[in-house]
């Protein structure tokens, strides 16, 4: 293929999009193609596979491949193309329901193996296409249809499940913040390994109310910790807030904006206890993180298979007779 | 090699085939002297027949009933078709051995056992009041009672080993007993002792002296007075290999990835009997082979899918348990219309049922166990060797089609082992997919006009970039459609593209005449038994033929005709009866049946009492 740029458009499937008015999916389907048509990749290269729910509608809305699986078995989907074909790059599009519940056995063995993968969960802590059941994110006394008197199931945050099962890339962002967001699939995309990405958003219909005082711009400083590789875990529309560990425990420390006290902790996405501990801060008593939480270079499960062929060398090339032989044949004259 | 003896009158025998049983505990290598015997006999030109026959405990008890296993294997000049009814031959390692397979020996049988092994402990544990070796309870057989424990320690005994390593041996002693017994060459085993034992020579020497020993003790020894020789079998020129049925598969893959030049990915999930296709598989990564062991069954499906899509040949295997977990995946292989292969190595069922014994009874689940309008082409395969040509057929239809192709295996297929002629490639199918338009012409759901297939294109073409899903596509734009006379067309489509399969089936064989009074109608695993047993029926001039079947979905277009023209039809088969259902519904024709639920494949003898006493009762 040469080698024009491409632009957004042309990762564009040009159908009429049919998720419901106000969803955070648009922004997340601008930002990837964005993102993809920064990867100097020709667009045959792009393999996007999701599973069941609203996000998974996402290729239909794509101009590369696309494969619209079974609900929860995206993963697998995508590990035999990606293992068939490592030069492709292969993005995952699911959510709290397919990715967590029905799909959560397979969501730790793809982590485990490390596969190139860009997995992009969307979690609105519902079931929106069924209409309105609890799902594995949804929060203590939620009331849904499935629990009208409030959840009672303990839910997974997806992040932290990913830092613990030592994902070499883990990331949250959200639907509206398109800068920070933004930043992340450029750095996933970028990844050799797994890479896992939470956006948080709400169901306008469902779950509206999720993560509703993050969304307002002009307030949600003060709620949300940015986190950066190698600077200071300083959050607050003052800046004037910061994350010190005292005896491993996290501990909210105020200061004078611009004159960080030296115990707040300056971030480090190497550091995989960090992001644990990071990764799990929640509302109300901590400000939600949101950023690339963790990075570990791992060589990657293709990477390793193809080494292993490699290493034995590839005898391919082998006369068909030779290899059905084997080494016990006998003639009959 | 001690030669004094030779002078002794030994009596040759010339035989046309025998059958031997190999049963111990688990842990005595059974298996292992087994498959040596095979290779010896295969080397010799015999044609032959093997069926392992191991319980599902990896090492039950030692000396226990359920822990005896066994491995049958039939050889000799003509066309040896099964693995034998009832051994002529035992070798019983242990009193538990012995009772588990006394009830299946005909009066007159061989039975030689380690008459050491016989000590009251081991008597009780197999449920004898008194030793069947000194009471008089086998009168009416030959019992050749070897004290091989002494014998072996007598023949290592400057060696240095531990007692442990020493009895470790005895099977050795026992195998060249019968090599001697038999006529066989000594060679194949005594080359495969010193691979297997090349990093500890000490025990290479010990097995290698232990086999010999046991050969001249046959020779030196007046109680082996009879030797056989089995006549060669006049099988056609060329180079084989003994395989069995898993194996078979496995290189059945690996020839049609290579013919279709795409790379093999085969996405699998451990499940007995179905393991050894995805071990097999695992040592040829160097041959363009992907091979992915996936955490579920599911997985294994749907990565074989994703596999499908990514343009390469995919395959999965699995047992009956896999297959129901695969069902759902394998409607998204069919609404999405990609090619793969799909093994089913069938054992005892429902649920964990008996894990290591053979059965017939998913043929139904093959057929129709999916949601929805589900049809997808399944063959059969009819015996070890054979898996490969089917599972070869199963490779070339589904790429041409564009559509999964189940293979119906089993646990006698896949653990059985006969020779296998090794094709020429001159020999082997020519693979064909639907040409593909250029990218201005292309749609993700047009069809070639006499297949139906669609065009297969992958990531990584440029130009022919498509989605495709679960959802219902528009008959040839291939976007979503929810339109009602669309699904309808498509569900037609999908039935009519399968249907069309049969197109490619050849003439079906009759064996025996073209009409008459009985048709014995068999598929997959039975075909030995069904074979022999109807060539000896016409022998005894019975009005009996047979036809086998490779197509199960769809049938051959010539099989209804072809059955109206018998009086009768008998449908032998390892279940209360599924193939017989789907003729009666096919063909309105009322079949007769015999079925057999027990883990064992059904025999020749049981088909030939069956074809007897429907032909008598005439």
């Amino acid at each position: 293929m040469e080698n024009t740029k491409l632009t957004i458009k042309d990762f564009s499937s040009n159908l009429p999009v049919k998720w419901c008015p106000g969803c955070g999916n648009f922004a997340i389907l601008n930002m990837i193609q964005k993102t993809m048509a920064g990867m100097s990749l020709p667009r045959e290269k792009f393999a996007v596979i999701s599973g069941i729910g609203c996000s998974s509608r996402f290729p239909y809305y794509m101009s590369t491949y696309g494969f619209h699986t079974l609900h929860g078995r995206a993963l697998p989907v995508a590990t035999g193309a990606k293992l068939s074909n490592p030069d492709l790059s292969v993005w995952v599009i699911t959510g709290d329901g397919d990715g967590l519940s029905i799909g959560g056995n397979h969501m730790l063995h793809a982590i485990r193996r490390n596969i190139g993968l860009k997995i992009v969960l969307f979690n609105n802590r519902i079931y929106g296409l069924t209409k309105g059941q609890a799902s594995p994110t949804t929060q203590p006394g939620t009331k849904t249809k499935t629990t009208p008197l409030g959840a009672i199931d303990y839910p997974f945050n997806p992040a932290r499940l990913a830092v613990g099962l030592d994902c070499t890339f883990v990331a949250r962002g959200l639907d509206n913040d398109i800068a920070g967001t933004s930043r992340i699939f450029e750095r996933a995309a970028k990844h050799n390994g797994t890479a896992f990405v939470e956006v948080l958003q709400k169901c306008v219909p469902f779950s509206d109310k999720e993560f509703e005082p993050l969304k307002d711009p002009a307030a949600r400083e003060d709620l949300l910790l940015r986190v950066e590789h190698g600077r200071p875990l300083v959050f607050g529309k003052n800046k004037d807030k910061g994350i010190a560990f005292r005896n491993y425990r996290p501990e909210i420390v105020t200061f004078k904006a611009g004159e960080v006290p030296a115990e707040v902790a300056v971030y480090d996405e190497t550091n995989a206890e960090m992001a644990y501990l990071v990764s799990g801060f929640t509302q109300p008593e901590f400000p939600v993180p949101v950023g690339v939480f963790k990075v570990t270079e791992k060589p990657s499960y293709e990477e390793l298979y193809y080494r292993q062929v490699a290493e034995i060398g590839d005898t391919k090339g082998q006369e068909l007779e030779t290899l059905l032989a084997g080494p016990d044949a006998w003639e009959i004259k | 090699m001690n030669k004094a003896n030779n002078s002794r009158k030994v009596s040759v025998s010339q035989l046309n085939s025998v059958t031997v049983r190999f049963a111990g505990d688990s842990g005595d290598g059974i298996q292992l002297v087994g498959s040596q015997f095979a290779n010896a006999t295969a080397i010799a030109g015999n044609d032959l027949s093997t069926l392992p026959d191991y319980p599902a405990e990896i090492r039950a008890p030692a000396g226990s009933l359920a822990g005896v296993s066994g491995f049958q294997i039939s050889f000799g000049d003509e066309s040896v078709l099964t693995p034998g009814n009832k051994p002529d031959v035992l070798l019983a390692m242990n009193p538990a051995a012995l009772a588990v397979n006394l009830k299946n020996l005909d009066k007159g049988s061989v039975i030689i056992t380690n008459s050491e092994a016989f000590v009251p402990a081991a008597l009780e544990k197999a449920g004898y009041k008194s030793n069947p070796l000194e009471d008089g309870s086998l009168s009416n057989y030959r019992v050749i009672g070897v004290p091989v424990n002494a014998l072996t320690e007598a023949a290592l005994k400057d060696s240095g080993l531990t007692q442990a390593q020493v009895l470790k041996c005895k099977n050795f002693y026992l195998l060249g007993l019968l090599y001697w017994m038999y006529d066989l060459p000594l060679e194949t085993t005594r080359a495969w002792i010193q691979t297997k034992f090349k990093k500890a020579p000490e025990l290479a020497a010990a097995n290698d002296k232990v086999l010999l020993a046991g050969y001249d003790y046959a020779e030196a020894t007046e109680i082996f007075d009879s030797r056989f020789k089995l006549r060669k079998s006049p099988v056609t020129p060329g180079k084989y290999r003994n395989l069995t049925g898993n194996e078979a598969a496995a290189y059945a893959l690996i020839t049609a990835a290579k013919l279709l030049k795409k790379k093999l990915f085969y996405g699998s999930y451990p499940i007995t009997p179905a393991s050894e296709i995805l071990q097999t598989l695992s040592k040829h990564r160097a041959q363009d082979v992907v091979v992915f062991q996936a955490e579920d069954e599911i997985a294994a499906m749907c990565s074989t899918i994703g596999a499908a899509f990514g343009g390469e040949l995919a395959a999965t295997g699995t047992s009956g348990p896999g297959l129901s977990l695969k069902a759902e995946a394998m409607g998204l292989a069919v609404i999405a219309e990609l090619p793969m292969v799909i093994i089913n190595v069938q054992r005892g069922g429902p649920s964990t049922g008996l894990p290591t014994k053979t059965e017939q009874s998913d043929l139904l689940q093959a057929v129709y166990g999916r949601h929805g309008e589900c049809p997808l082409v399944v063959l059969a395969a009819s015996s070890p060797a054979d898996c490969f040509h089917t599972t070869l057929e199963a490779a070339r239809l589904a790429v041409k089609y564009m559509t999964p192709v189940i293979v119906l295996s089993n646990a006698y297929l896949s653990n059985g082992s006969e020779p296998f002629r090794i094709p020429k490639l001159s020999e082997l199918p020519k693979f064909q997919t639907t040409p593909l338009p250029p990218p201005s012409d292309y749609k993700s759901f047009m069809r070639d006009p006499e297949t139906l297939a669609r065009p297969w294109t992958w990531p990584g073409l440029a130009g022919y970039e498509h989605r495709v899903g679960g959802l219902e596509k528009a008959d040839g734009t291939g976007a979503i459609s929810y339109d009602p006379e669309n699904h309808e067309l498509m569900t037609k489509l999908r039935a009519d593209k399968v249907a069309g399969v049969a197109r490619e089936i050849p003439p079906t064989v009759i064996y025996g005449q073209n009409e008459g009074g009985l048709l014995v109608v068999g598929w997959g695993s039975t075909y030995g038994a069904i074979t022999t047993a109807v060539k000896a029926a016409r022998k005894a001039g019975l009005n009996v033929s047979s036809v086998h079947l490779r197509n199960i979905f769809p049938m051959p277009s010539d099989l209804g005709p072809l059955m109206r023209r018998f009086k009768k039809v008998l449908v032998p088969e390892e279940n209360t009866g599924q193939l017989r259902m789907l003729l009666r519904s096919a063909y309105m024709l009322e079949p007769l049946g015999l079925n057999k639920m027990q883990g064992q494949p059904i025999n020749s003898d049981e088909v030939l009492a069956k074809i007897e006493e429907i032909l008598k009762g005439n």
